[in-house]
């Protein structure tokens, strides 16, 4: 029997922009365990909810991701509006769907990028962040953030998008959709990029399931779980369909994100469609009394705001559940069984957000 | 067929011009509303402290009696919600990123704002206080 060493990955490594440590335990080149350790960037940004205003901390979650912002905004403006019983414009709600799809698409396009970049196919990693940036131009013409949007609030949203702009969109989805599938074309029918990925990393549906995991890493797995389908924010008006895959490896996960590229687009299209016209925002009146646990698709798997308000204007107790923290029990039973140089890119496939996981 | 999938994407890669820009050389991309930095209009404030009061992050503070509104330029994360906030208009969002910089930067301002003269109130009124 080959003699075991332990090789730390981690917290800083070329393929991880965030800082998560895995130490590995190897028998030659092979992962017989995997030992996570997290926690080198918490910020107590869940404390923060007892010193800031129930509105003035929606720029303050939105500040818990610097990709999924848009849907940290989102989930915790649900929650206390259900805990207020306060009724959102349509208008709101499809622009909220609108920028969360926004979000998606820029946030797995990214993380196209950094696969590809992960896999040593440098040329795809360009490809993928050209495209990402058409995304951010149109958040920024939107919301005038690139990235933290500020657009959601408490009851609404802050800003409004014109029809010119709206039908400009419209239009620039198609020359984007085409391009999507050209870029979706080479990480599902290339070769190379399939020879890297089939097989690897692979965590069965019952697993997958019983270690909780969440979105796309779920997904992958064969487990139809996509809180969309609950018909949050104009979701239950446009309808979702969870995009599915049933290998459970790392091709397979990639597959549901670039599937999800598409059906992003899908909806973004039928939502500019569908656009009422009305108010953007109501008036909010009062404190949040009560609790809520608010639920969310992000990017990588469902978020969760528990929202405790105890009649002032500060809540008293808030609690994020975010993805990438139930995705790392799967994580870990996915390592074993690969080799050293696939580590990277075992690690990548689940999307690790390191700054939500600790918030 | 599979192997030359990712042929096309090259070309067009070696087509192709940059996609990036030679910032700061080049200015950023920026659209009309853009939230780069807040500025602040001295001779409109009336010091009601709703921006500093609202501020999720704290970098706003108004010393009323000194006269002095202050931004912490490396706390100020540009949400705009004193800028929407703001019942006098005296702050406003500026479409340029500010420059790094590698020394804390606290823009500090002397209010200039003037009450404007009112006709003197009823002798009885000005005697009403919880004092």
């Amino acid at each position: 029997m080959p003699e075991r060493i332990v090789v730390p990955f981690g917290p800083q490594h070329p393929v991880l922009p965030e800082p998560i440590h895995i130490d590995l335990v190897l028998e030659d080149e092979l992962v017989v365990d995997a030992v996570p350790s997290i926690g080198y960037i918490h910020r107590g940004l869940e404390q923060l909810v007892q010193k800031r205003e129930y509105p003035e901390y929606v720029y303050v979650a939105e500040r818990i991701c610097g990709i999924c912002s848009f849907m940290h905004a989102l989930c915790y403006c649900q929650g206390i509006e259900h805990i207020m019983g306060t009724e959102v414009p349509d208008r709101s709600r499809y622009l909220r769907t609108i920028w969360s799809e926004y979000s998606r698409l820029h946030s797995h396009l990214l993380w196209l990028g950094l696969f590809a970049d992960g896999m040593g196919f440098e040329n795809l990693f360009m490809r993928s962040w050209q495209l990402r940036e058409r995304v951010l131009d149109v958040s920024e013409d939107t919301t005038g953030g690139r990235i933290i949007q500020s657009t959601c609030k408490v009851g609404g949203v802050r800003r409004d998008i014109g029809q010119e702009m709206l039908d400009k969109m419209h239009r620039d989805l198609d020359i984007f959709e085409e391009e999507c599938r050209d870029l979706g074309n080479v990480f599902l029918n290339d070769e190379t990029v399939k020879y890297r990925l089939k097989g690897l990393g692979v965590i069965s549906k019952e697993e997958a399931y019983a270690l909780g995991s969440a979105g796309p890493t779920l997904r992958g797995s064969g487990v139809a779980s996509d809180q969309r389908e609950t018909g949050y924010a104009a979701y239950g008006e446009l309808g979702y369909k969870a995009v599915v895959e049933t290998a459970g490896d790392c091709y397979a996960r990639c597959a549901v994100r670039v599937r999800e590229l598409y059906s992003s687009i899908d909806i973004i299209r039928r939502a500019i469609e569908g656009m009422p016209e009305g108010p953007i925002d109501v008036k909010v009146r009062g404190t949040p009394d009560g609790e809520y646990f608010s639920r969310v698709e992000q990017p990588r798997g469902e978020v969760v705001h528990y929202l405790l308000g105890n009649g002032t204007k500060h809540l008293a107790r808030a609690r994020i559940r975010t993805p990438t923290l139930a995705n790392v029990p799967a994580l870990v039973k996915m390592l074993p069984g690969a080799q050293l140089a696939d580590v990277p890119i075992v690690v990548l496939s689940i999307d690790p957000c390191i700054s939500c996981t600790e918030r | 067929m599979g192997l030359f999938e990712m042929t096309r994407t090259v070309l067009r890669n070696l087509a192709g011009g940059p996609a990036t820009r030679r910032y700061p050389a080049v200015p950023a991309r920026t659209s009309p509303i853009t939230r780069g930095h807040v500025v602040f209009d001295p001779a409109t404030c009336r010091s009601c402290g709703i921006c500093s009061k609202r501020c999720p992050c704290v970098a706003i503070r108004l010393d009323k009696e000194e006269k002095v509104w202050e931004i912490d330029r490396m706390r100020c994360i540009a949400c705009g919600d004193c800028v929407e906030s703001c019942p006098f208009g005296s702050l406003a969002m500026e479409q340029e990123y500010l420059p790094p910089t590698v020394e804390h930067v606290v823009d500090s301002y002397t209010i200039t704002y003037v009450k404007p003269e009112r006709p003197a109130k009823k002798p009885a009124e000005e005697g009403t206080t919880d004092a």
